[in-house]
């Protein structure tokens, strides 16, 4: 791994400047806290020792983060709603359903507009616009519909996590569909292939570069769509509820802990969809 | 407009009107309640009738939202130029960049709301961690993207670093950076009105939707709906539109002008 030294340096420098801001970031909280304990004389050691470790910091320091990551994780059970691995599993149901279901339409879709080509004129314009619409805006009111229909508990939220994985998937495969090149195409057309045999010969084999990177971004697009479903939703658990009652009660710590999770399960989904769209594209022989 | 302009544009246009109208008229024969879908024209009232609200809510938003993308793609290019020359920041960097790019940033808003408070200034800083790493990532791959030859071009001419960033790098690195530039309109509108489902003074999209949500005035949700779509097609064709002036150079502009 020729990697391997300069990503630890550079993780150790952001630990570094972690610690330093924690440092002055929290200092004058501490100052006020020696101030309400009447202690007036205090080194500067013991101000950082105590800014570096206090109960509601502005910036918990990168320990204090770890040591509740792994009380939340390791020493809790996971059946308690304190637990993070309780609240993550919500969040990760939320988001692999979601994601199924929104790649599985986003790829049906694909398929049909690169078919029918009035379908691709007309529809394809609003697919590519969408995209610059912040249609995560649209998700308080998903959960509010879905639930006039007693769709309550998890179906909201993978629902959200379908819809923001939808359209990437749909413009990708679209464009993955589409990457064949006229002399293969021609090449189809001298063996007199059928559309169908077009399609399932050439255009999908070919399109599987673009079918991993899709599944990525929806991954991470589901993702943050469960996330924000749970901040509009938060009596049912999930790590956007942890964010949203670490806010409102102040334990920025908490906070912090839930958004390592949130961030660990969006890497391992995006990692483990590199890992087999890497292990898949070399046993099809493309060039990586 | 050209005739050939025109007929490209029929097909989206007719379709949009279909939806619309199935819209319309669904509602209305089926009776389904305004709670649950209201008719487009309930809402284009709607949007007629809260136009002073619906600005003022457009006027707080905006300003997190171009802060915050422009403090954080400008931060973005700069790190990126000054980690240009380092191969041991850039091997530590990128991987680092990449992985921050896939997490779910809008997650930090609750602690921005926190560090900066209730006002925009806090939407700002959440838009500036989600546009900073898109471009940074972008604006590397930009800047070693000029061939080799044309470096040993430069190097003949005796041109130094700085010339050649300027002469060549920057020009080649540019449809990176605009690809970056339109990826963050999208993300910075996100960042905006999601932080704003966190706290916010009484104004805001984000606050509109959730607030008017929890009332059940599904009509107003959609007409601020349709205000952030309208801000955020208008952000995106803003930004494509001055990188056509800046890329003409570039084949995917060429092609269509012959």
């Amino acid at each position: 791994m020729k990697s391997a030294l300069p990503i630890t340096t550079v993780v150790l420098a952001i630990l570094a400047v972690w610690y330093v801001a924690a440092a002055l970031m929290n200092a004058q909280l501490q100052r006020d806290l020696f101030a309400n304990a009447g202690r007036t004389h205090y080194s500067t050691q013991e101000l950082i020792a105590g800014s570096l470790n206090m109960e509601r910091p502005k910036l918990p320091a990168p320990h204090q983060v770890a040591g509740e990551l792994y009380k939340l994780v390791f020493l809790t059970p996971p059946t308690s709603k304190r637990s993070l691995v309780y609240h993550g599993a919500i969040t990760l149901e939320e988001t692999l359903i979601g994601f199924a279901i929104g790649s599985a339409l986003g790829i049906g879709l694909a398929v049909l507009i690169v078919s029918m080509r009035w379908l691709d004129r007309s529809m394809m314009p609003w697919i590519v616009a969408s995209q610059t619409v912040p249609i995560i805006a649209l998700a308080p009111m998903i959960v509010v519909i879905l639930n006039q229909f007693n769709i309550t508990g998890i179906a909201p939220k993978a629902a959200i996590a379908a819809y923001l994985s939808f359209f990437p998937v749909t413009v990708g495969m679209v464009k993955g569909f589409r990457s064949p090149e006229p002399l293969q195409l021609d090449l189809m057309r001298t063996y007199s292939a059928t559309r169908a045999q077009t399609f399932l010969k050439l255009r999908a084999p070919a399109s599987a570069p673009f079918f991993f990177a899709s599944m990525k971004v929806a991954a991470a697009a589901a993702l943050v769509g469960a996330v924000v479903a749970e901040v509009t939703k938060s009596e049912d658990g999930g790590l956007g509820a942890r964010l949203l009652a670490g806010s409102y009660y102040g334990q920025t710590v908490q906070i912090w802990a839930a958004l390592f999770v949130a961030a660990a399960l969006s890497a391992a989904l995006v990692g483990a969809i590199g890992v087999v769209g890497r292990i898949a594209q070399r046993r099809m022989a493309f060039p990586s | 407009m050209t005739s050939g302009r025109l007929a490209n544009l029929l097909p989206p246009i007719a379709f949009g009107l279909a939806v619309l109208a199935v819209w319309e008229a669904g509602v209305r024969l089926l009776h389904v309640p305004a709670i649950i879908l209201p008719p487009p024209s309930a809402i284009a009232m709607r949007l007629a009738a809260s136009v002073p609200t619906l600005a003022a809510d457009f006027n707080q938003t905006i300003r997190g939202v171009l802060a915050g993308y422009a403090i954080g793609s400008l931060a973005g290019f700069v790190i990126a130029v000054l980690i240009d020359r380092s191969q041991f920041l850039q091997r530590g960097l990128m991987p680092i960049g990449n992985l921050v790019s896939a997490l779910p940033i809008v997650g930090i808003a609750p602690i921005m709301v926190m560090w900066f408070g209730f006002d925009w200034q806090s939407k700002a800083a959440v838009v500036v961690v989600m546009t900073f790493f898109p471009m940074l990532v972008n604006a590397v791959a930009g800047l070693s993207s000029a061939g080799a030859m044309e470096r040993d071009l430069m190097k003949t001419y005796g041109a130094d670093y700085w010339q050649t960033l300027l002469a060549l790098r920057l020009p080649v690195a540019m449809p990176f950076i605009f690809n970056a530039l339109k990826i963050n309109t999208t993300l910075a509108m996100i960042g905006a009105i999601v932080a704003e489902f966190f706290g916010t003074p009484i104004v805001g999209m984000g606050f509109r939707i959730s607030t008017e949500v929890g009332r059940l005035q599904i009509d107003m949700v959609w007409a601020t709906i349709v205000v952030a779509a309208i801000t955020g097609s208008l952000f995106y064709a803003l930004v494509a539109g001055v990188e056509r002036r800046v890329t003409f150079w570039h084949p995917s502009y060429r092609a269509k002008e012959a």
